[in-house]
């Protein structure tokens, strides 16, 4: 399983299963009152002016903009993208989002309606949300997400392996869905879905974390949505961390996505000082951080125009897709 | 027994870290019963017996403090059966020293007993009176409990030379504390055989160590001395009272407020004396997963 | 891509309502002190605040006769239940002027506003509520059947937190039948003085609380008066101990709360990143003018250079600037003599061979402020390992055992406070049994609550404040 480019005790961790949980175990553990402590006390931070703008332009540029459900249809695909190119359409100025992410059997639909904008086209895959179904299923998902044309995989990993302790069967799923995101000439990134509220404790978002980025996840992503708690700041925090951990060990620069449950403008800036203070502000750029969102743009828009206009907008000013 | 045998005359020594040590000084001096009348030769403890008892009190007082509560609560009640048995000796002594009629000597001495056998019983009941569950605003555990400050000095009443000693020095032990004692200075005797009682209970070598001597010496010299904790000047009067609590608050010693004359030991005392020997002390750990 | 900056966000100093003057607060009213008028000074700025009026000898003769009077004829009379109402009553109204309260500490002070906000006054706040509930129900506080009050307590406070521990002292004393004179800080004199005009607003009876702005002469007059029947002080242990031998051989009881060196201990099992922000807070809270602050760090050296790394990096993200400005962490120093202590100590530590390390962020050009620090290579024998510096300075120094850690910790003669960092339970209560301190915290830092006691060993002082413990400093037990 070894990654031979990683630090010695980086790629000594994935030499077998044992050495695989003696390192996932012998990370610190993550006190959960500290943690979210930190979490509230940074959430207060005071965004005014400017660096409220700059902030909201650059959350609209890190948005995926997502549509996840049964009733999905190639027209909503079709209107989610095309709100990915111009998100204010009163405001051309405004920044594009990051991607436009969907089932597998859209992307073709997103790609046909986004090509040569540089929106990316995410996919989830590997029999997402609940990750519950063979190896062999999982990669045929992946297959039809990078050969339809998808930029990004965003996969799930196997919770119950995880909560079993088989972190080996885990680590190697990952790494099938990197070699799947590159078969055929495909440069799909990876993001590796934690489902956090399903690993019950930080220590376990934790060893997840470092878990994925062991196995070579370009990004490691809190939820997929569909299972409550989706992100939450303090996991975030823990994510974050991991990254910059993962940079001072590697030198290497990794990516995190919270994904569901932010709103609004007000949370999504507590995401971006949380990024720009707990791993850097080097993280600051769609490259290395995203929201995996929906409503979010629309409050985001709002608050844009609040900002620009100096007066309080209404959602009637914003499209509703 | 012959009338007109000659008895062994006594110089009774210190007990510092659980010997008998003559004075570093070589000084003795002669004790009388309450009308003048030899006793015996006590020994005069010096400043540095003061800094032997003390060091030998260091000493002691991890394994005294760190000794389980039940633990000490066993050995203060063998201390008490151990005075049961020289009761007949501690009555002399008493009757002598502080001039009482054999029957009033004799209840003294089993007001004694029955103090030791009371601090006996609070060992580990204490903690549970003053400690607490702190119910704090916050996802936190918190707790306080009682430890003992450390090694306490304790300058002995000069009036009641046993069951006023008793009153002062069991409840320092009770605690966990170690002390070095000042005895009566005029009526050292029960001290002294308290000592040969603690020898041979199960009292840690330097848990108490007694020193006969005079406290107006000796007293500044525990008051100043940096590695005691506490202080009970009740053997000081009022006048040495007062040098000895400037003495203390060179180091923030903990003193014992106590009242101008020596009160009345044959109340029933209640708990003062042992919280001036524990510090509270509160912890606190997060609650999380 | 650009830096993020954060645009300044201050409150508006407006809402402090400062006056041009202040007065000291004798049975009930504002008078006019015989003491020389002092400046308040905005430590951010230099700039004078106000005029506060200061006591003379003669007014504390005048405050400390208010104060019995209102003992006597008022106070110690009162049924528990009545005197509960009346801080109920107290701790409400600190609560509808919280902003007030606020914005005026962190002018006076110098502390970064979302500490003043957000934990000293609603802690103040909560002091008063927690010690109201005691009033009448004193016979169950473990002290026998209705203890008695002492009388006149004298109460003098430090500018480190300074409605804070104004809070700290008068709410038990009230609550349990005791009057009060009490001096704060003479660099913090101003959230006392509201605090007068709450116990105004709330018509607590004259003479119940009386403050006394002042220096330090006043404190000893205070301290020496007569007819004063309780010492309660928090401030340095060099001026405890001339409080300690003034009041030795006299009737009055003593309570004294002073300074620390506390070791924060982090063993390599750590929650290295809790850890980090346990060391920040310890040290780095209220720029380190905090008597429990963890000034030593006392990290295993297997850890050590991992958990230094971290630290350095959280410290460089910690924003020094306004008071007044929501996103500032550490705030200005609280005087110009309190600088010139920070430095002249840390340069005690580059002279004895201590390895520095600041925080690159900026530092104003005006104002007391000085850097977040961290000393590494620090040694038991260097002044920066040994004495209180009460500024945000980190001593780092290492250990290889636990016994080792313990023997570090505790030799100090302060005893206030010690850090354990361990993710290992049994280990926790082993060192928190080893510690010779007042209040240890375990995975945590700087935790205050009205009902959890607070206080030291050895020479960081004796008696508690908070919780049934904290009672007994104003009970005739």
């Amino acid at each position: 399983m070894a990654t031979p480019t990683l630090p010695a005790e980086l790629s000594d961790a994935t030499r077998d299963e044992t050495s695989l949980r003696r390192f996932l175990h012998g990370l610190p553990g993550v006190d959960q009152v500290g943690v979210e402590q930190r979490a509230a006390g940074l959430g207060t931070r005071s965004i005014k002016k400017g660096s409220k703008l700059w902030a909201i332009d650059t959350a609209i540029s890190m948005v995926d903009l997502t549509t996840l459900e049964g009733a999905d249809t190639h027209g909503k695909v079709r209107a989610l993208a095309a709100k990915a190119r111009r998100p204010d359409p009163d405001r051309p100025d405004t920044p594009r989002v990051a991607a436009v992410c969907v089932y597998p059997d859209l992307v073709s639909t997103a790609v046909g309606a986004l090509t040569g904008t540089g929106i990316g086209v995410a996919s989830v895959a590997t029999a997402f949300p609940s990750g519950r179904s063979s190896r062999e299923v999982k990669l045929t998902d992946v297959a039809l997400a990078v050969n339809s044309g998808a930029s990004e995989v965003d996969m799930v990993i196997d919770r119950g392996a995880f909560l079993e302790g088989r972190y080996g069967q885990v680590f190697d799923e990952i790494q099938a869905v990197k070699e799947a995101c590159a078969a055929a000439g495909n440069t799909a990134h990876l993001k590796v879905i934690l489902e956090t509220g399903e690993l019950a404790t930080y220590d376990n978002v934790r060893r997840a974390s470092w878990l994925a980025l062991l196995a070579g996840g370009d990004f490691i992503k809190t939820s997929t949505g569909k299972v409550s708690p989706a992100a939450t700041l303090p996991v975030t925090h823990v994510m974050l961390q991991a990254v910059r951990d993962w940079y001072v060990s590697t030198g290497e620069l990794r990516g995190v996505k919270p994904a569901g449950g932010i709103r609004n403008t007000k949370d999504a800036i507590r995401y971006l000082v949380a990024v720009h203070e707990v791993a850097g502000p080097e993280w600051l750029t769609p490259s290395l951080f995203r929201f995996g969102a929906s409503s979010l743009l629309n409050d985001l828009l709002l608050q844009r125009r609040t900002q620009l206009d100096g007066h309080y907008s209404g959602p009637k000013y914003v499209t509703v897709d | 027994m012959s009338d007109n045998r000659i008895s062994v005359a006594k110089t009774y020594k210190l007990y510092v870290d659980g010997k008998f040590p003559r004075s570093e000084s070589g000084r003795t001096y002669p004790v009388t019963d309450s009308k003048g009348a030899f006793l015996a030769n006590a020994s005069h403890a010096s400043r540095k017996d003061v800094r032997d008892a003390v060091v030998a009190a260091r000493k002691a007082f991890g394994g005294w403090s760190g000794a389980t509560a039940y633990n000490r609560g066993q050995v203060l009640y063998r201390v008490a059966e151990v005075l049961e048995g020289r009761r007949e000796q501690f009555a002399a002594e008493v009757a002598a020293s502080e001039g009482l009629p054999a029957r009033k000597a004799q209840s003294v001495v089993d007001a004694a007993v029955d103090r030791w056998v009371w601090y006996a019983g609070w060992t580990d009941k204490i903690a549970t009176v003053l400690g607490a569950a702190n119910p704090v605003a916050g996802p936190y555990f918190s707790f306080t409990v009682p430890e003992p400050t450390g090694v306490v000095g304790v300058l002995a009443p000069q009036e009641s030379s046993l069951l006023g000693l008793v009153s002062v020095v069991a409840p320092v032990l009770a605690t966990g504390c170690t002390a070095v004692v000042v005895s009566s200075a005029d009526r050292p005797l029960p001290a002294i055989t308290l000592s040969e009682v603690l020898a041979t209970s199960d009292v840690p070598a330097g848990v108490v160590n007694v020193l006969t001597g005079k406290a107006s010496e000796l007293g500044p010299w525990l008051a100043s001395h940096g590695d005691v904790n506490a202080l009970d000047p009740t053997g000081a009067g009022p006048l040495g009272r007062v040098e000895i609590a400037r003495e203390a608050a060179g180091t923030v010693k903990r003193v014992l407020a106590v009242p101008e004359d020596e009160p009345d030991w044959t109340r029933r005392p209640d708990i003062a004396r042992l919280r001036r020997y524990l510090e509270p002390k509160t912890v606190w750990h997060p609650q999380g997963v | 891509m650009s830096m993020w900056e954060y645009a300044p966000a201050p409150e508006s100093r407006e809402i402090a309502r400062l006056k041009e003057s202040y007065r000291p607060f004798i049975g009930g009213e504002f008078v006019d002190g015989g003491g020389e008028p002092l400046k308040s000074i905005n430590p951010a700025t230099e700039e004078v605040l106000t005029e506060v009026g200061t006591a003379s000898s003669s007014d504390v003769d005048v405050a400390v006769k208010a104060a019995r009077k209102a003992y006597d004829k008022t106070w110690r009379k009162m049924p528990g239940a009545e005197r509960a109402k009346y801080l109920f009553r107290i701790a409400r109204l600190i609560q509808e002027r919280s902003r007030e309260l606020a914005v005026l500490e962190t002018l006076d002070n110098g502390k970064p506003i979302k500490e003043s906000r957000d934990s000293d006054v609603p802690t103040a706040a909560a002091h008063f509520f927690y010690h109201a509930g005691w009033a009448d129900k004193l016979d169950y506080a473990g002290y026998g059947p209705d203890p008695q009050p002492l009388g006149v307590a004298g109460q003098i406070i430090p500018w480190n937190f300074p409605l804070l521990m104004l809070a700290w002292k008068i709410a038990p004393a009230l609550a349990t039948g005791n009057t009060v004179v009490l001096k704060p800080a003479e660099t913090t004199p101003l959230t006392a003085l509201v605090f007068a005009e709450i116990c105004q607003q709330a018509d607590l009876p004259p003479g119940v609380v009386n403050i006394l702005p002042g220096a330090g002469d006043i404190g000893s007059e205070l301290v020496e008066h007569a007819g004063v029947d309780k010492i309660a002080f928090t401030g340095s242990t060099e001026v405890g101990k001339l409080i300690q031998r003034s009041v030795a051989g006299t009737s009055k009881r003593l309570t004294l709360e002073l300074g620390g060196k506390a070791a924060n201990i982090v063993f390599d099992d750590a929650p290295l990143d809790q850890a980090v922000e346990g060391i920040v807070n310890g040290i780095f809270y209220n720029q380190g003018h905090v008597c429990c602050a963890g000034s030593r760090l006392l990290a295993q050296e297997s850890v050590v250079d991992e958990l230094l790394e971290k630290l350095r990096y959280r410290v460089s993200t910690l924003r020094l600037g306004d008071p007044l400005d929501k996103n500032t962490d550490i705030g200005a120093v609280n005087s110009a003599e309190q600088l010139a202590k920070i430095r002249e100590l840390a340069e005690s530590g580059d002279a004895e061979g201590a390895q520095r390390w600041t925080s690159p962020c900026p530092v104003p050009e005006r104002g007391f402020f000085f850097a977040p620090t961290v000393f590494s290579d620090v040694e038991q024998s260097m002044r920066i390992a040994r004495e209180e510096i009460f500024g945000p300075v980190l001593s780092v120094l290492t250990f290889r055992t636990p016994d080792e850690a313990i023997a570090k910790a505790n030799n100090t003669p302060y005893g206030l406070s010690a850090g354990i960092w361990t993710e290992k339970g049994s280990r926790i209560l082993w060192a928190a049994n080893q510690l010779r301190a007042g209040v240890v915290w375990a995975n945590t830092f700087n935790r205050f609550d009205p009902t959890a006691p607070f206080g030291g060993y050895q020479e960081s002082g004796f008696g508690r404040e908070g919780g049934r413990t904290g009672l007994e400093a104003y009970l005739d037990v």
